[in-house]
C-alpha cells in the first residue's frame, strides 16, 4: 500500500547520472529513459538522495509559510536543530523570539518535549518495558528501515511518541485549556531539518493522524529569520529547554538525556545498516539503548539544514554545556504524557523485498536470479539504472529489467551479432556462383 | 493445485581462519534470501544467528572450513564442515558460557561461549560431530 513521500524529483534538474542509486539504502531508485524514478513502496524518506544528488534535483516537499493562514492561533513548533544553524551569538532566545515574529502567535520548542519524552522512556526502560536492546524510534527515517530490511528488530523499537508529536498535543491541549481556542483554530507548525518528519507527519507510523498541522522547511525559515532577526531588547521570555532537550539534535543527545550508561549511538545510514546486521545476528546484546539515525551527525546533518553537520554540532554541544543537563522531575512526565505517550497503530514489517505472495515461485525466483547474477560482469557500474548488478537481476527476475539493460552484455550481443553478419555476408548462394565475385 | 517442489538455493562459503572481517557475510546473504522468500521475522533472526556464531566459531576456533546453505520452500539446511583441530568434549562445549577463547579473543567481544549452546536453540534440528584431531561437522535445519 502506498502512503505519501516527501522526498521527489525536479525532472527538469535530473541528469540521470547515476549518483543517487548508488546511495539509496533500501535500493528504491532506478533511472529510467534518463531520469531518476522512486520506486514508492520502497523509498524511506530518509532524503540521503536529496544529499547526495549534485544537480539538486531531489527535494523534500513541505508546507509553506502561507498555510499558516489556515489557521486562528498559529503555533510554531522548532526542532531543536534549528538552534545549531546559527552563530553562537545568536542566542536560542533570539531565535524563538524571531520565530514569533515571523508570523506566529506561540511557540512551544520541541526540546521541552523532548525533555519529558526522555524523563518517559527511561522510566518505561527501568521497568523493563521493552526489549533490550531497545532502539529509538526518534529518527522515521531509520525506522521505516528496519521495517523493510531488519524486521527481527521490530519488537526492540521504543514505540513512544517522538518529540515532536508529543510537544504538538501539549501544546494543543494547552492552548485549549488556558486561552480557550477550539481545536480545530489551532494550528502547528514544526520546522523540519528532513524529508523524514514531513513524512511522518503526512503519513504517521505511530498515530491514525499527526497532531502537527503543517511541516516547514528548516532552510527557508532559516533564509526568513536570519533576514529578520528581533533586537536583543523587548524580548520575551520564551526558553524552556535545558541542554538534556537540546541534544536531542545530535547523535549521542537521546542517549545522555536518557542518563544511559550503556549506550550505543550511530549516525549515518551506511553505519546504521552494519550496526543492525549486527544486531539481527544476535551481536550486542549487552547494551541497554540503541539510538540510530540515518543522518551523519544525527538531525543537525538533516538534508534540510543549511550549516555544516559537524560546525553544527559544536554549537549544539556548547548549548548543552550552557544550559546543563538537569533532570526537571520524572513525575511530571508521568503526569503529562502516560494518556496518550504510546503509539497506537502496530509497528508491522514491510515485505517489499519478497520475489512472490507464493512461497515455492519466489524461490524458483531467487534460484533465476543466482544465475542471471553469475552471467552479469559484476561492475555494479549503474550504466543500466540500478545501482548494481544484484539489483539488476533482480529487476529482471521481477519482469521490470532486461538483461540488454546491462551495456556489457548488449555489447556482447552487438558483436556475436555482428559476427553473424560478416559470416552470412561471405556465403554466397550456388546459384550466383564465385565467378561473378 | 500446488505448485510442483523444485531444487533448493545452494549458497556456498569458504571460511578462511582468523578473518574476522569475513565473518557474518553467509549470515548476511542468508537473511537477505530469506527476505526475499518471505519469510517470518522470526525465523529471520534464528537463521541469522545461527548462520553467524556457525561462521565465528570457524573464524575463531578452527583451521578454517566450508559453510553451504540450502534454502529450499520449506526448510533451511546449514552445513558446516572445518579441518580442524575438533572438539575433543562436545558435552562441555556445548554447555552455557564453556568457552576455551583467549583473552585476545574475548577482547575483541567474542568468547561468551553461547555460539552452539544459541546455535541449537535456533535451530529445529542441530546435529554436531567431532573429536580431537578431526575437523568438526555442524548440521542446522529450520523450519519455515
Ligand atoms: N568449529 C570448531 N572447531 C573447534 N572448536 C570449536 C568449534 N566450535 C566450537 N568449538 C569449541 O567449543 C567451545 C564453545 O563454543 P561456543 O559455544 O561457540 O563458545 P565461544 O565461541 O564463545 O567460545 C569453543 O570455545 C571451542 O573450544
Ligand atoms: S537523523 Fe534526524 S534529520 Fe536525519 S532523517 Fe532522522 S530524524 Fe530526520
Ligand atoms: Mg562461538
Amino acid at each position: 500500500m502506498g502512503y505519501f513521500h516527501s522526498v521527489t524529483l525536479d525532472k527538469e534538474k535530473c541528469k540521470g547520472c547515476t549518483t543517487c542509486i548508488k546511495y539509496c539504502p533500501t535500493e528504491a531508485i532506478r533511472v529510467r529513459d534518463g531520469k531518476a524514478v522512486i520506486i514508492d513502496e520502497r523509498c524511506i524518506d530518509c532524503g540521503e538522495c536529496i544529499r547526495r544528488c549534485p544537480h539538486q534535483a531531489k527535494m523534500a516537499v513541505t508546507d509553506t509559510l502561507d498555510s499558516l493562514d489556515n489557521f486562528k492561533y498559529k503555533v510554531v513548533i522548532p526542532a531543536p536543530s534549528l538552534y545549531g544553524q546559527f552563530k553562537k551569538e545568536i542566542t536560542v532566545e533570539r531565535i524563538l523570539n524571531s520565530l514569533l515574529a515571523l508570523g506566529f502567535d506561540y511557540v512551544f520548542e520541541v526540546a521541552q518535549a523532548a525533555e519529558l519524552v526522555s524523563d518517559f522512556i527511561a522510566g518505561e526502560l527501568q521497568k523493563g518495558k521493552f526489549k533490550r536492546p531497545a532502539i529509538s524510534s526518534a529518527c522515521p527515517a531509520v525506522i521505516r528501515l528496519i521495517q523493510v530490511r531488519f524486521p527481527a528488530l521490530l519488537d526492540n523499537v521504543i514505540t513512544i511518541l517522538s518529540p515532536m508529536e508529543v510537544a504538538a498535543r501539549l501544546v494543543k491541549k494547552r492552548l485549549q485549556e488556558e486561552k480557550g481556542f477550539k481545536v480545530e483554530e489551532i494550528g502547528v507548525f514544526f520546522i523540519s531539518p528532513c524529508a523524514a518528519k514531513v513524512t511522518s507527519v503526512k503519513s504517521p507510523l505511530s498515530t491514525e493522524k499527526s497532531y502537527v498541522d503543517g511541516v516547514l522547511n528548516m532552510s527557508a525559515v532559516y533564509a526568513k529569520l536570519i533576514n529578520n532577526l528581533v533586537d536583543e531588547e523587548n524580548m520575551h521570555l520564551l526558553q524552556k529547554a535545558n541542554g538534556r532537550g537540546i541534544g536531542w539534535a545530535i547523535s549521542g543527545g537521546e542517549s545522555l538525556a536518557l542518563k544511559s550508561e550503556n549506550y550505543l549511538a550511530v549516525d549515518g545510514n551506511e553505519n546504521v545498516i552494519k550496526i543492525r546486521e549486527l544486531l539481527e545476528m544476535g551481536k550486542l546484546q549487552d547494551i541497554d539503548f540503541l539510538e540510530c539515525q540515518a543522518c551523519l551527525g544525527g538531525c543537525v546533518g538533516g538534508p534540510l539544514t543549511v550549516e555544516n553537520s559537524f560546525i553544527a554540532k559544536k554549537r549544539i554541544k556548547l548549548l548543552i554545556d550552557k544550559y546543563g543537563t538537569k533532570v526537571k522531575g520524572p513525575d511530571n512526565a508521568y503526569q503529562k504524557l502516560s494518556d496518550f505517550a504510546y503509539w497506537v497503530k502496530k509497528l508491522e514489517p514491510r515485505e517489499i523485498l519478497k520475489l512472490d505472495d507464493d512461497r515455492e515461485k519466489a524461490l524458483g525466483k531467487m534460484i533465476k536470479l543466482e544465475e542471471i547474477l553469475k552471467n552479469l560482469p559484476g561492475l555494479d557500474c549503474g550504466s543500466c539504472g540500478a545501482p548494481n548488478c544484484r539489483a539488476l537481476a533482480e529487476d529482471i527476475v521481477r519482469g521490470k529489467g532486461s538483461e540488454f539493460d546491462c551495456i556489457f552484455k548488449l555489447r556482447e550481443r552487438i558483436k556475436v551479432l555482428a559476427e553473424h553478419m560478416v559470416e552470412l555476408s561471405n556465403k554466397v548462394p550456388p546459384s550466383i556462383g564465385k565467378k561473378l565475385g | 493445485m500446488t505448485t510442483e517442489k523444485i531444487r533448493p538455493l545452494v549458497l556456498e562459503y569458504t571460511i578462511v581462519s582468523g578473518d574476522f572481517a569475513g565473518g557474518g557475510k553467509a549470515a548476511s546473504d542468508v537473511k537477505r534470501c530469506l527476505s526475499q522468500l518471505g519469510c517470518q521475522s522470526e525465523v529471520i533472526r534464528r537463521v541469522a544467528v545461527a548462520t553467524y556464531e556457525a561462521e565465528m566459531n570457524m573464524i575463531i576456533h578452527s583451521f578454517g572450513g566450508k559453510i553451504t546453505i540450502y534454502i529450499s520452500s520449506d526448510n533451511i539446511r546449514i552445513l558446516c564442515e572445518d579441518t580442524g583441530p575438533g572438539i575433543p568434549d562436545i558435552e562441555l562445549a556445548m554447555q552455557e558460557g564453556y568457552s576455551t577463547a583467549s583473552d585476545k579473543i574475548r577482547e575483541m567481544g567474542f568468547g561468551a561461549g553461547m555460539g552452539l549452546p544459541n546455535m541449537k536453540n535456533c535451530s529445529d534440528f542441530f546435529c554436531i560431530d567431532s573429536g580431537e584431531g578431526q575437523g568438526t561437522k555442524v548440521e542446522m535445519v529450520i523450519n519455515l
